[in-house]
């Protein structure tokens, strides 16, 4: 399920190519029909759920005709996939940001978590719904506390007293019952001026933010910055400091988190070049100089801590992980051989622990839908050789990598009367900027796409919108209207556009 | 998978011929028009990719109507398969016969391979480049050149299989109606006449057997007496019995007859047929196919292809009856492309089959299934091992396959496939005809039944000829006629380009398996080419040894990187540039030649020495060689 046919949906038995931000629309249906062909499953439903009667009735307006309104999708297209999901044996929803980057993105994950609940395809081996990673430790992030609502471990130290005690006593000191900012917050802090000092490790907001003018005007606003990177990136242009270091892949000692949980070592085969530091060397010697002594912890150390503190690694010691070649959290002490799968609790009878709940979650297009002025739809995405903002992969040469473009149907670069290569402006209510056009298949009529690889070149977040999602505080960087135009040739170009020969128009 | 479809489109002409294999596309993904469905779903995945055997025929069918293939044919074939170009390319630049740059319509692909050589296709060759003009010669750099509808470019090809007529060429006529034909005891003018648009004789009825009628065949009994289009005909010539009594025997006691006739198989590593007939039949796995491996391109070698043009009924009976003994249902004859009659003609017995209910859901009311599919080679030596044609078969390059797994395990498309060679099927008529036992009685102990050799080179009357196992190598040549009158024998070519140059003073030796490896000879695919004293052997020997270097598939290093060496030290050799003297290229000839035998994955590189070698140990050819 994809607006564009992806290579991967090339390799697909059957490609459901949906409206932009319509996945609610579709994974209702699919849910309505599942109902409606008694492809339930009312024993797991029974046993393991709630809240069902209230998201039966609520799926009921989404008919197969009302969905193929809403994605364009067939409507027998949609029945089809309904049935094969419920009836398979084992039966995996995966997901990336095509799914998260919407104003909805918790809604839409909602909608697919109600699919899995439905046909009981979660909770067993071959099963279940997985957010795919774009990154080997992205997981790890999020598992180590990265994040501003739980502590290391998915530890909430705001509701349970218990869990806020033991950090106390383990750091020595009060924690407010409070969470902490998405990146999002942060920026919105900034520009009411709460947020005036940023310490930012491995991350390029400068660039990788919605809305750009914006994200740059507030980073260089702030008293002090402090960016801690591997790469000069552009955000560290707006730095006090910089702290260089090292790379977690083979420069440091530690581990990682795929996304299938498991934890694995990582080990350090090179001396980092000039004063690159490890993160945790650097982030020891400010603490030093805010007046804490932590010394000088090894990853081990670090990790023992993590697990002393963290109870779904406590049996993952070093050695284990060695020997193991990695393990699954939870993995709870050290005679614990991880789990393969989550969520097996709602499979015993009686269910261990909560029911998992139906969530009623509703369609809602995108914030910002074609119209008159705007009538192309723009949508944002990553190519095969590269990676987000470029900082990671595009000082290396790639034989596929062709720069920024303005992806196009054939369909509507004809109606333009483009060649693949002639320059376009493409204009949102935000920004614009100028990219060649490329010509491509995989896309429909009134459906553009761009990367943000290039923003040097090309400052595609100039024309994304930074409205974000209340719950996870995603930008909906996969829908903004935008109007493309033939690049006059007196026009001055910006980026690469400038050695494209100007033919049409 | 990533497509990375070309840009460019197919002609109107490319896309009928390819749609006429296919149908009409059936979405705008496949490269019909695009429709608002299409911006909303597409089918593809398992299903298309499981089409991927078609590919070959997809070349085969451009080839055939245009004359060559271009990128837009390609990317249209790639459109319809689910295929990336790349790997796609990879596959049409395999086969000889395909051409990925512009090729006239009109090409005569003549043999001067070593057969050939014997009657003048050297000469010929010659003599058509002073009047005619160079072979055609095109490389990818300037693909834009025009080529007008009457153009006709001729080109060197390796053995065309029509050794007993030799010198021999293949014409190959692109269009609407493609016109395919071998044509036989040519010489330039006649040659420069087919160019030309001239074809007659109108039809090519090949097989000339010179046993013809005589009641002792067995294999060959219906070659030139029965029909080959008609199957009332080949009805009346027996045909059809055999069917009749493995249905009356049941597939256990027909594998029992064939083990009991101790048949081995004929395709060149005799192995025992009833083993591997039972080792098919218990594969619990399902589907099994049947193969039946006609790719016959060994120099020299044409006995198939005379028994396909000339009892085509006969290998479609054989392969029913190995079909019904191992659970086949869907079997393939895999024919060289350089075999366009007997292309037809199989194809017209398995049509007739079909109407007949001899082939189908339900043969002779028997309940049994069983289909043949026709699947023609593209001009490659190499298919003709039996992985390779797997590989072939399945719309790979024709790479052979490292066994283990063996095919009785797993074979095509990964499943249990019983692969036998048209000789050692057509053998198997004969077995249920006269019962296991009678038939091993015929032949010699270890060497059962009659045996099919090709005599051809320097004989008077070349041609396929049957006797029982048992005859001496001066028999066959008597049988032929012998070497022309005036002339003398110099050495005989046992087996192929792969097999064993003999001596005269060696022709008493019986043609049996245990004889031939006894003379430390192989038997191979029955070739007996003799040279008399005018033939000049070191440009034999050069030839086989392009040969080898041009059929090199080039997957494994041993067989790509050695056939090559072999090839140059001959030619320094024969220009008295030797490196290191005569001596230090005879143990560098050693010394390559071992590490192809030891390590080359397939029989080709295992067997690209052996007539190299026994030209140099046994002929001691290069024995008055000037070394430098």
């Amino acid at each position: 399920m994809d607006p564009r046919r992806t290579v991967t949906a090339q390799w697909a038995d059957t490609w459901l190519g949906l409206n932009v931000g319509t996945d609610i629309a579709l994974a209702n249906a699919m849910a309505r029909e599942i109902i409606h062909a008694g492809l339930a499953n009312p024993a797991f439903i029974q046993r393991a759920t709630t809240g069902f009667e209230l998201y039966r009735a609520s799926v009921e307006r989404y008919t197969l005709d009302f969905a193929e309104q809403a994605t364009g999708v067939p409507a027998d297209v949609i029945r089809e996939a309904a049935h094969t999901y419920a009836r398979a044996d084992r039966a995996l929803i995966c997901w990336t940001l095509g799914i998260t980057e919407h104003h909805n993105a918790v809604d839409n994950v909602l909608s697919l978590i109600n699919l899995a609940l439905l046909t009981g395809h979660v909770g067993k081996y071959g099963s279940g719904v997985n957010p795919l990673r774009g990154q080997n430790n992205v997981q790890g992030g999020g598992d180590m506390g990265a994040i501003p609502n739980r502590l290391v471990g998915f530890q909430d130290w705001t509701t349970d007293p218990a869990v806020r005690a033991k950090f106390e006593r383990a750091w020595g000191v009060t924690l407010k019952p409070e969470y902490g900012m998405t990146l999002t917050q942060m920026f919105d802090a900034m520009e009411h001026g709460e947020l005036r000092a940023v310490y930012a490790i491995g991350e390029n907001p400068a660039q990788s933010e919605a809305d750009q003018h914006r994200a740059e005007r507030l980073l260089g606003g702030l008293d002090h910055l402090v960016v801690q990177d591997i790469f000069l990136t552009r955000t560290a242009e707006f730095a006090h400091v910089v702290l260089p270091a090292a790379s977690s892949w083979c420069e440091t000692e530690g581990t990682v988190t795929n996304s299938e949980r498991r934890v694995q070592r990582v080990r350090k085969a090179l001396e980092p070049p000039g004063n690159a530091r490890d993160d945790l060397w650097s982030i020891a010697e400010i603490a030093k100089r805010l007046g804490l002594d932590w010394g000088h912890p090894t990853g081990e150390e670090v990790w023992n801590e993590v697990r002393s503190l963290a109870p779904i690694f406590a049996g993952m010691s070093y050695a284990r992980l060695e020997k193991a070649g990695g393990l699954h959290w939870p993995c709870y002490d050290e005679n614990h051989p991880g789990e393969l799968f989550l969520h097996s609790r709602l499979w015993k009878d009686p269910i261990e622990g909560p029911a998992a709940p139906f969530s009623v979650v509703e369609h809602e297009l995108p914030l910002e839908m074609p119209d008159a002025e705007y009538p192309f739809l723009l949508t944002t995405g990553r190519r095969l050789d590269s990676y987000n903002t470029g900082v990671q992969s595009g000082g290396y040469s790639s034989p596929l990598r062709r720069g920024e473009s303005l992806d196009i149907s054939p369909e509507d670069a004809d109606h333009l009367k483009l060649l693949d290569g002639d320059p376009v402006r493409v204009t949102s209510r935000r920004g614009s900027v100028v990219a060649p056009a490329r010509i491509d298949r995989t896309l429909r009529a009134g459906l553009v796409f761009m990367t943000l690889h290039f923003q040097d070149e090309v400052k595609v977040n100039l024309l994304t919108i930074d409205k974000t999602d209340p719950k996870s505080g995603t930008a909906e960087f996969k829908a903004c209207a935008v109007r493309v135009e033939p690049v006059r040739s007196t026009e001055p170009l910006a980026g690469r556009a400038q050695s494209v020969s100007h033919a049409g128009a | 998978m990533d497509l990375h479809l070309l840009d460019a489109a197919p002609t109107a002409e490319e896309r009928d011929a390819l749609d006429a294999l296919l149908g009409a596309p059936s979405s705008g993904w496949e490269g019909g028009e695009r429709d608002e469905r299409d911006a909303h779903t597409a089918a593809g995945g398992h299903a298309a990719r499981s089409r991927r055997h078609l590919l070959l025929p997809a070349f085969h069918a451009i080839q055939s109507r245009v004359g060559w293939i271009s990128e837009g044919a390609l990317n249209y074939i790639c459109e319809r398969l689910s295929i990336p170009p790349a790997d796609a390319y990879g596959v049409a630049t395999f086969y000889a016969l395909l051409s990925t740059v512009p090729r006239p319509k009109r090409v005569l692909h003549v043999c001067d391979d070593i057969a050939c050589r014997c009657k003048g296709a050297e000469q010929l060759c010659q003599e058509l480049e002073r009047t005619v003009g160079p072979a055609y010669h095109h490389g990818p750099e300037g693909s834009h050149v025009t080529l007008g509808e009457d153009d006709a470019v001729w080109l060197r090809s390796p053995c065309l299989g029509l050794c007993d007529q030799a010198p021999a060429a293949l014409l190959t006529v692109a269009g609407a109606t493609p016109i395919e034909r071998l044509f036989g005891g040519l010489d330039a003018a006649k040659a420069a006449r087919v160019l030309k648009g001239d074809l007659t004789p109108a039809s090519a009825p090949h097989p000339r057997l010179p046993q013809a009628g005589d009641p002792s065949l067995r294999l060959l009994r219906r070659v030139d007496v029965a029909d080959p289009t008609s199957i009332d005909d080949y009805r009346a010539h027996g045909g059809y019995e055999a069917l009749r009594i493995a249905l009356d025997l049941g597939p256990e006691a027909v594998i029992r007859e064939v083990t009991d006739a101790k048949l081995l198989g004929r395709g060149g590593a005799a192995f025992p047929t009833g083993r591997k007939w039972d080792a098919v039949a218990r594969q619990p796995v399902r589907p099994h196919y049947l193969i039946c491996n006609a790719d016959e391109s060994e120099p020299g070698t044409f006995k198939d292809r005379v028994i396909m043009e000339g009892d085509p009924f006969g290998v479609i009976e054989a392969m029913t009856i190995a079909a019904f003994a191992t659970g086949c249902e869907r079997g393939f004859i895999y024919v060289r492309g350089e075999y366009p009659l007997a292309i037809e003609r199989l194809g017209g017995a398995i049509a007739a089959a079909r109407a007949r209910g001899l082939l189908g859901a339900d043969v002779m009311g028997h309940g049994f299934s069983f289909d043949v599919e026709i699947r023609k080679g593209g001009g490659a030596y190499i298919c003709g091992e039996e992985t390779a044609i797997f590989n072939s078969i399945e719309g790979f390059r024709g790479e052979p396959r490292n066994k283990p797994p063996f095919p009785v395990q797993v074979g095509v498309f990964g499943k249990p496939t019983l692969i036998n060679n048209v000789e050692t099927l057509v053998n198997v008529l004969e077995i249920l005809r006269i019962g296991g036992p009678a038939y091993a009685k015929i032949g010699t102990g270890d060497s059962a039944g009659p045996r099919l050799f090709c005599l051809c080179g320097c004989v008077t009357r070349p041609g396929v000829y049957e006797v029982p196992f048992g005859a001496t190598l001066r028999r066959m040549l008597e049988l032929a006629g012998g070497i022309p009158a005036g002339r003398k024998l110099q050495a005989i070519l046992l087996g192929g380009a792969a097999g064993v140059f003999v001596r005269p003073d060696e022709i008493d030796m019986p043609l049996t398996f245990e004889g031939a490896r006894a003379a430390q000879a192989t038997l191979g695919s029955g070739v007996i080419m003799a040279f008399d004293d005018t033939i000049d052997l070191v440009p034999i020997l050069l030839r086989i040894a392009a040969f080898f270097r041009d059929e090199s598939c080039g997957q494994c290093v041993p067989c790509r990187v050695g056939t090559v060496r072999q090839e140059e030290a001959l030619h320094r050799i024969r220009a008295g540039r030797t490196r290191g003297g005569l001596a230090g290229e005879m143990a560098l000839l050693d010394e390559i030649g071992l590490a192809m035998k030891d390590a080359s994955i397939c029989g080709l590189g295992q067997t690209a020495y052996s007539a190299v070698e026994s030209a140099v140990k046994r002929l001691h050819l290069f024995n008055g060689a000037k070394a430098q």
